[in-house]
């Protein structure tokens, strides 16, 4: 994997200063996944050696817990990640639909990054907001009783 | 103590001061102490109440309970004047009350029992003030002045509260075994990891009233000795995981948790752990693996937690309902409790109900209630005037129960004996438009994807059931396929290591059992008998209905209708993709499923 070496210098930084700052205790592993996670998008190589050396785990164990987690990722992501519940209380509310637009007005595929990495499709297991399916989640954002016709219209809010 | 007639809260979060919530406060005591009140009407500081972008200076009046906004120094001496001396609501400044639609939680329903849910959507979430005024910690204070851990348990015990987790194993004998295991150090949990598909209890009780699981917790530990707690919540709940972080960061302040609570000599520290998205972290031991840094995979039992659980140390897990019922039983004790409810299951519980019933949403209705009443009584039901086909209790794990089961009172057994679960409360209704195979091949991709993949049981049994299944969907079925899964059913049943595992072939071995008709005739006629499986249904347009309007061959995705202008259409068959386009569009309802 290409990375740029001020990428790298930062993934190193931000990871020195979570160690610095929550200790090394192996339960913070997963919090710490989640930081990394949430800043740069998805946790890196560097990422991982880093904590590996600061954290004294070895790299195959962090490897093996930030691939087990569906909300962790390993590989880069698009700048906004939409998330699509897959469950079946949308399911039922009509999300099969939803979910054949969103594929096709991407042109994506369930995990797929598109190539000028502005977009990531993944699927979410239940959000816990079945009132108001079909849901799906961009980046923070919930959108609930969404229909394929407004599809093309939420996507438009984001550069 | 001077007695008060009426209360003035007025908010003073930092917008609110910003907009001369201070100023206002002086204002309204000067005019109360001019016009001869200060002794009947109290004015108070408070939390945020309203949305302080858009208004404030924001307060309300009790015991009427009215919002008032936008308030400046001149409204004040008319506002004493209207609500003070003639008792009326300036009805100018008071907030306009916005019918706010709860989707996920209306008002009861006769038949139901509101104890968990009782106070959700009716007080602010983190005023730790108005929890208190709902007796809040009231319970924890009686149990460290009055009660013995002992007594607790025996309390607890004796209310006959079980499991709310869905397995239902009872809480008061749980805490028991951990009291009396020895180790360095004990942890109380709380397993807020709720991810069957469908159920959002627990994540209405975390936001809505995160201190009554807070105090059950410190209750919890008082009783079973541990110092140490912590809260597993689901990443997927962001902001459950934010109402319970500031809930015990409250705590904290008051002196609730920490060391010493209360001059009681009784220390107990909380903290909060996030999930990542795995399903099997509900499960307990996965989920301790999950707390210590790990996968979440499961372990064997026994060791159970309460010897070995959470770094070696024994442990106790509860439900975040179960916790959050734990003070109610302190406050009005066990023998109330255990006059609600059904035989051997005490109080109430709450159910997310979705699918084909009219109200969809939380419930609570107490243990024994029939199914037909939660899902016509409460529920209102079958939508569009269908008829009920089945339903599946207990999330993804769980049986799917025919109309024979209707009349069954609901309890941790019956459910058991009908081949079905309590588990989380789930109930998903399904009408006769659903094809029960179909459903059984929806819930095994579920099991197979969240299959963790530490037992070959579960880890190849659910991909083959699944493979099984599909391939009867696709018209593919083989007559041997009927017991080749009965068989994998038991198989997977009996050999897996967690609950996951051997929940997992509940919707197959229910449906097989209620509803074998429908297999048969996906595997020897070929048919789906609710028209739902593609492979097995074609698309046909009626002559005599059709008007030749062309809406549905220019929509057609694969151009497979052709026909004239104003006359009869066909659908080529060996080009359609049954996406069932055209039959939603059709005007003339020309377009049959056969």
């Amino acid at each position: 994997m290409k990375v740029a070496v001020n990428e790298g210098h930062d993934v190193r930084n931000f990871v020195r200063t979570l160690v610095m700052e929550k200790g090394y205790e192996k339960a913070e592993l997963i919090p710490f996944l989640h930081e990394i996670n949430g800043e740069f998008g998805y946790i890196s190589d560097i990422a991982i050696q880093e904590l590996s050396d600061r954290m004294n785990i070895p790299t195959s164990h962090i490897y093996s817990v930030a691939t087990f987690y569906r909300m962790l990722s390993t590989e880069p992501r698009g700048r906004h990640v939409i998330q699509f519940c897959e469950s079946a209380p949308c399911h039922v509310a009509g999300g099969r639909l939803v979910w054949q637009k969103l594929q096709e007005v991407l042109g994506l595929k369930n995990g797929e990054t598109n190539e000028d990495e502005k977009w990531s499709l993944l699927t979410t297991s239940c959000l816990g907001v079945c009132g108001v399916g079909p849901v799906l989640v961009i980046d923070h954002d919930i959108y609930g009783n969404v229909t394929p016709e407004q599809i093309p219209d939420i996507l438009s809010h984001y550069e | 103590m001077a007695y008060f007639r009426s209360h003035v809260l007025v908010s003073v979060d930092p917008k609110c001061i910003e907009k001369g919530a201070f100023e206002l406060m002086g204002a309204l005591q000067d005019e109360l102490v001019k016009q001869g009140l200060v002794d009947e009407v109290e004015v108070l500081e408070t939390s945020r109440i309203g949305d302080p972008e858009t208004s404030g200076p924001d307060m309300i009046v009790y015991p009427e309970g009215v919002h008032y906004t936008n308030l400046s120094l001149e409204d004040v001496p008319f506002l004493v004047e209207e609500q003070f001396i003639k008792g009326r609501v300036a009805a100018q400044y008071a907030r306009e009350i916005k019918e706010v639609v709860d989707e996920e939680l209306s008002a009861p329903q006769e038949k139901e029992l509101r104890i968990v849910l009782e106070n959700i959507g009716t007080v602010i979430p983190l005023n730790v003030e108005e929890y208190i005024g709902h007796d809040g910690y009231m319970a924890l204070g009686k149990v460290l002045t009055e009660m013995t851990p002992e007594e607790v348990i025996q309390e607890v015990l004796d209310s006959g509260l079980r499991g709310r987790g869905g397995a239902g194993f009872p809480t008061g004998l749980k805490w028991r075994f951990l009291r009396n295991a020895e180790g360095d150090q004990k942890f109380m949990i709380c397993n807020a990891d709720e991810g069957d598909p469908g159920a959002f209890a627990n994540r209405r009780v975390l936001e809505g009233y995160p201190h009554s699981v807070v105090e059950g917790m410190i209750i919890g530990a008082y009783a079973t000795g541990a110092e140490q707690g912590y809260v597993y919540c689901r990443a997927e709940y962001p902001i459950a995981v934010k109402t319970i972080r500031t809930a015990i960061e409250q705590a904290r302040d008051m002196g609730l948790l920490g060391e010493n609570i209360l001059g009681s000599g009784f220390s107990f520290n909380l903290e909060v752990r996030m999930g990542a998205g795995a399903f099997v972290c509900g499960e307990e031991t996965a989920l301790m693996a999950s707390i210590e840094g790990l996968r979440g995979e499961p372990r064997p039992r026994p060791p159970f937690p309460a010897q070995k659980g959470l770094w070696g140390q024994p442990s106790n897990i509860n439900n975040v309902e179960t916790f959050s019922i734990i003070p109610q039983i302190i406050l009005k004790g066990a023998e109330w409790f255990a006059g609600l409810g059904y035989k051997k299951s005490t109080g109430t519980k709450t159910f997310s109900m979705a699918g084909d019933v009219k109200n969809t949403g939380l419930i609570e209705v107490p243990f024994g209630i029939t199914l037909r009443e939660i899902i016509y009584d409460v529920g209102g039901g079958i939508k569009d005037g269908k008829d009920f086909k089945a339903v599946q209790t207990g999330g993804p794990m769980g049986g799917c129960l025919p109309e024979a089961y209707l009349d069954l009172p609901m309890d941790y057994e019956a459910l058991d004996q009908a081949g079905s679960i309590l588990g989380s409360g789930g109930l998903v209704v399904m009408d006769e438009g659903t094809c029960m195979v179909d459903i059984a091949r929806f819930f095994m991709e579920f099991t197979q994807e969240e299959s963790c993949g530490k037992c070959t049981p579960c880890r190849i049994g659910t991909r083959r059931l699944l493979e099984i299944l599909t391939r009867i969907c696709e018209g593919k079925g083989k007559p041997e396929d009927i017991p080749l899964l009965r068989n994998l059913c038991e198989q997977i049943n009996e050999a897996s290591l967690c609950g996951l595992g051997k929940g997992a072939p509940n919707p197959v071995k229910s449906t097989l059992e209620h509803f074998l008709n429908e297999y048969e005739a996906h595997i020897y006629e070929k048919r789906c008998p609710a028209k739902v499986c593609k492979s097995l249904i074609r698309f046909e347009i009626i002559d005599g209905l059709c008007t030749g309007c062309t809406l549905c061959a220019r929509n057609c995705p694969v151009d497979a209708i052709s026909g004239e202008r104003r006359g009869l259409h066909v659908i080529d068959p060996d080009i359609c993709i049954q996406c069932g386009i055209c039959e939603q569009l059709c005007p003339y309802d020309a377009i049959e499923i056969k």
